[in-house]
Formats: C-alpha cells, sequence, structure tokens
C-alpha cells in the first residue's frame, strides 16, 4: 500500500485511539484532497456500523431524544459514535455548535465519541465530509453510529442514502394533515417518532400518520398492478411511535422497532440492494462536488469565459449555449491511481 | 482553494457555575467572526472538558469562569490534556480572574484572562493570533 502522511494516524485509529480519529476527522473536513487520500485507507475498514439517521424539525428534541437513545443503547462493550451537524452562516461561515449542551451526561462515557460539525452551506441536512467521518468512526470501531441532521425543513433528505435506519421526529402541533402529504422527508423515514408525547396533539399526530401511511400503501398496491416488481415482500410499512425523551417513555419499543428495521434490512437481498444504491448515490455526491469546484474555478479569471459572458450579453448566444461551450472545454486529468 | 480550513473553538463553563451570559456572548461574538464554535453549556468537570477537547480537536479552548475555583479547575484541566498528550491547543481563561492569580495560572500555560467589559473583536483577535497550529 501506498505510504501517506497519514500512516502514523490511520494505525492509531484501527487500534482504536480516540485522539487519531478526531485528528483524522478534522483533516477530512478541512481538505477534500486529505479526505481523499484518508477514505482510501480507510475504506477497507468499514462496514461494520450500524448507521441511524436523525432528523426533524429544529426544536422538535433531536438531541434531547439522541442523549436518552444512547443511555438506552449503550452497553459494557459496544461504542457508539455521534455526529451532529448544525448550520453555517451563510454570510460569516461561522457556526455555533450546540447539540452537546443536550448530551452532557454523555461526556464521560469512554465508549460514546460525539463530534459536532458545521454543514459548511451544503444543502440536504448533512456536510461534505459527513459520509467520510461515518468511515472514520466506522473504522474507529463505532458498532453503532448516529447521526443528527441539521434541523430539517421538508426536503434535507440527504440522511436517506448514509444511513440504514431513518428515524423522523415530529412534534405535536406543529403543521396540519397536509403537512404528511407533502413530499419530501415523510417519503424516507423508516421510524416516525411523535417526540414530546406528553404535549397535547400526540395521539391526533399518530392518527395523522396512520392515514398518510394507508394512502402510500393504497398507492403502492396500485403500482404493483403496472409494475410487478413494485410491490414485493420486501417492502417496508414505517413505524410509529411516541416517545418522550426527559423521562424515557417507550424508548425500550423504540429500540426493538429499529432492531425490527435492521432486521428486515438484513433479509434477502435487501442490504446489497442498498449497499449498491448507496455507494452509486455517494459517487454521484461526489462528483458532483468534483464538478462544481472545477467549473467554478474555471470562470476564475478566464478571459474565454468573459468573452463569452460578452456574447451572451450582445444577445448572440443564449446562456445554454454558453453552458454548452463550457463542457466542450472541460477536461478532466486524473491521478494515476484512480484506475 | 481546495481546503476549507475553520478555526473551531470549544466554549465551556467549568465546575459549578451558573452564569453563562458572558459565555454566550462570546459564543455568539465568535460564530459572526467566522469561526466554528462548540458550546458545551454549564457545568462541566474537568474530565469532561477534555474529554470534549479530544473528540472535537478544537483549535482553541475558552473557559469561562466567574465562581472563583479557577485556581482548583483550570490547572486540573492542563494537567489532563497533558495526560492525553494535547500540547497543541489555545487554551484560554475569561471570566472574574484576581490580578494575583494570573501569574499561577500563566505558570500552568494558561492565558487570555479577558473580563467583563473586554470588546469581542479584542478575543477574536487574541484567539487567531495565538493559534498553535
Amino acid at each position: 500500500m501506498m505510504s501517506t502522511q497519514y500512516d502514523d494516524l490511520m494505525q492509531r485509529l484501527l487500534q482504536g485511539e480516540t485522539r487519531a480519529a478526531a485528528r483524522l476527522i478534522t483533516l477530512t473536513e478541512n481538505d477534500i484532497n486529505a479526505a481523499e487520500t484518508i477514505i482510501h485507507s480507510v475504506y477497507k475498514h468499514t462496514g461494520n456500523a450500524y448507521i441511524l439517521g436523525i432528523t426533524g424539525a429544529p426544536g422538535s428534541g433531536k438531541s434531547t431524544f439522541i442523549s436518552t437513545l444512547i443511555q438506552k443503547l449503550l452497553k459494557e462493550d459496544r461504542k457508539i459514535g455521534v455526529i451532529c451537524v448544525d448550520p453555517s452562516s451563510p454570510l460569516t461561515g461561522g457556526a455555533l455548535l450546540g447539540d452537546r449542551i443536550r448530551m452532557k451526561d454523555m461526556f464521560s462515557s469512554d465508549n460514546v465519541f460525539i463530534r459536532s460539525m458545521a454543514n459548511r452551506g451544503q444543502l440536504g441536512g448533512l456536510s461534505r465530509a459527513t459520509e467520510d467521518v461515518i468511515k472514520i468512526l466506522d473504522a474507529y470501531g463505532c458498532d453503532i453510529i448516529i447521526v443528527e441532521t441539521v434541523g430539517v425543513g421538508q426536503s434535507e433528505v440527504d440522511i436517506f442514502r448514509s444511513a440504514h435506519t431513518v428515524l423522523v421526529l415530529l412534534v405535536p402541533g406543529l403543521g396540519d394533515d397536509i403537512q404528511t402529504i407533502k413530499a419530501g422527508i415523510m417519503e424516507i423515514t423508516d421510524i416516525f417518532v411523535v417526540n414530546k408525547m406528553d404535549l397535547p396533539g400526540a395521539d391526533r399526530k399518530v392518527a395523522e400518520l396512520i392515514q398518510m401511511l394507508e394512502l402510500n400503501m393504497n398507492y403502492k398496491y396500485k403500482s404493483h398492478e403496472i409494475n410487478k416488481n413494485v410491490l414485493t415482500t420486501e417492502e417496508w410499512t414505517p413505524e410509529i411511535i411516541q416517545t418522550n425523551s426527559i423521562t424515557g417513555q417507550n424508548f425500550e419499543e423504540l429500540i426493538e422497532k429499529i432492531e425490527k428495521h435492521h432486521r428486515f434490512i438484513q433479509n434477502q437481498g435487501i442490504v446489497s440492494n442498498y449497499l449498491r444504491n448507496r455507494i452509486k448515490q455517494e459517487t454521484l455526491q461526489i462528483l458532483k462536488y468534483k464538478l462544481i469546484k472545477k467549473t467554478e474555478n474555471m470562470f476564475e479569471d478566464n478571459s474565454l469565459i468573459e468573452k463569452l459572458i460578452a456574447q451572451v450579453i450582445e444577445k448572440t448566444m443564449d446562456p445554454y449555449e454558453m453552458a454548452n461551450s463550457i463542457i466542450r472545454l472541460l477536461k478532466f486529468p486524473v491521478k494515476d491511481r484512480d484506475f | 482553494m481546495e481546503t476549507n480550513r475553520k478555526i473551531k473553538v470549544l466554549v465551556t463553563k467549568p465546575g459549578l457555575d451558573g452564569h453563562d451570559r458572558g459565555a454566550k456572548v462570546v459564543a455568539r461574538g465568535l460564530r459572526d467572526a467566522g469561526f466554528e464554535v462548540i458550546y458545551t453549556g454549564l457545568h462541566q468537570t474537568p474530565k469532561d472538558i477534555v474529554n470534549t477537547i479530544v473528540q472535537e480537536d478544537p483549535d482553541a479552548v475558552l473557559l469561562s469562569i466567574l465562581s472563583g475555583a479557577h485556581n482548583a479547575l483550570c490547572p486540573k484541566i492542563m494537567e489532563l490534556l497533558k495526560e492525553h498528550n494535547i500540547d497543541d491547543v489555545l487554551v484560554a481563561v475569561g471570566g472574574i480572574i484576581p490580578e494575583e492569580d494570573k501569574e499561577y495560572l500563566k505558570s500552568f500555560g494558561l492565558s487570555g484572562f479577558y473580563g467583563p467589559g473586554t470588546e469581542i473583536k479584542t478575543i477574536v483577535d487574541f484567539v487567531k493570533n495565538n493559534l498553535k497550529r
């Protein structure tokens, strides 16, 4: 294997040294070239962790929920990793990462590794490096990795391609039944958690979800008549559960549901389908990032681009034609190692 | 161009001290200066703080203390950092630190000592100019 400046850190990571994991994460976050080299070494040591995605609106109680969930999941010989993503300021690039405040009780445990990340302007609820950080924590020896997304609106669905099981947190009293039939996060959920179940309206929220899921089943049944591949025994019907993160009420049942979904995706080929899809999506994401960076670089101080812009101003060219001209100009040198 | 380095700062409240208005103002100010700021909340033990430093790998740690327990808590934190072989993190103190205690704390490698009335810009510049990596 090619030796790199990260060999020492890599070796310490594989021995389970926390500080090495933390430093590799920093490098991965700050520099995409470092990330590429690090993931090249880490990748073959991944695939052991179970990845749990937690998403939901700001203030739905994600951090407190995770804190309680960790307490219930933690066992003597089990390592848990937590990645908390919070938004970066679009104005200054700064960020205030406050998820740890709710996870205080976990700080002293050597079996829990919590890392706060800013999304650094990336849409979709995660940051560019989140996927890489999951792999580093996996190689570090985490059995379960919990990923908390940015407090999401309706279309931050990136967690879907990173996690084995996606939990969406809802709270009573936010939005009516029309919210449940909108597209977006409601479609990617494996388990709906109606958190803060002590608040009025929790039962109604559950009723709305049941109604939505029945409509989904109806729809899938109809697609089945058109395409026999759509509805199979492999279809997962999302589970619904109410929780109270302060008292810990219903968390045992919640964990049963998570385990049920775990068993479900382990069955007959679903895992390999899932994995193939995940690799496809992740590679697309990397490609997008690299292509956009490359294109953006072209726009910096480029006399040819300036000429094209002038033509668009003069209306001898339109923006679509300009884009096509640029595509013809793009060349992609790749490192030998890549093939 | 490809690197996207951000200065990461941990703002934390060691010990039994419930006054975090100042820490919050500083955290907010650093955020506005473009830093990534982690705020842990109140009542952190030295072990909690050092565990957080190990996991989050910040460039700087700002300890906010108004309780008077700085001479007990701060050296303990520095000791634990040493045990973890962490020597590339700037550790600074803010809050109420009497003049006569500053030399003692400095001997453990602590710096800063910004009290009430300090302008945010002073703290931002201090962090930027004293990073250890």
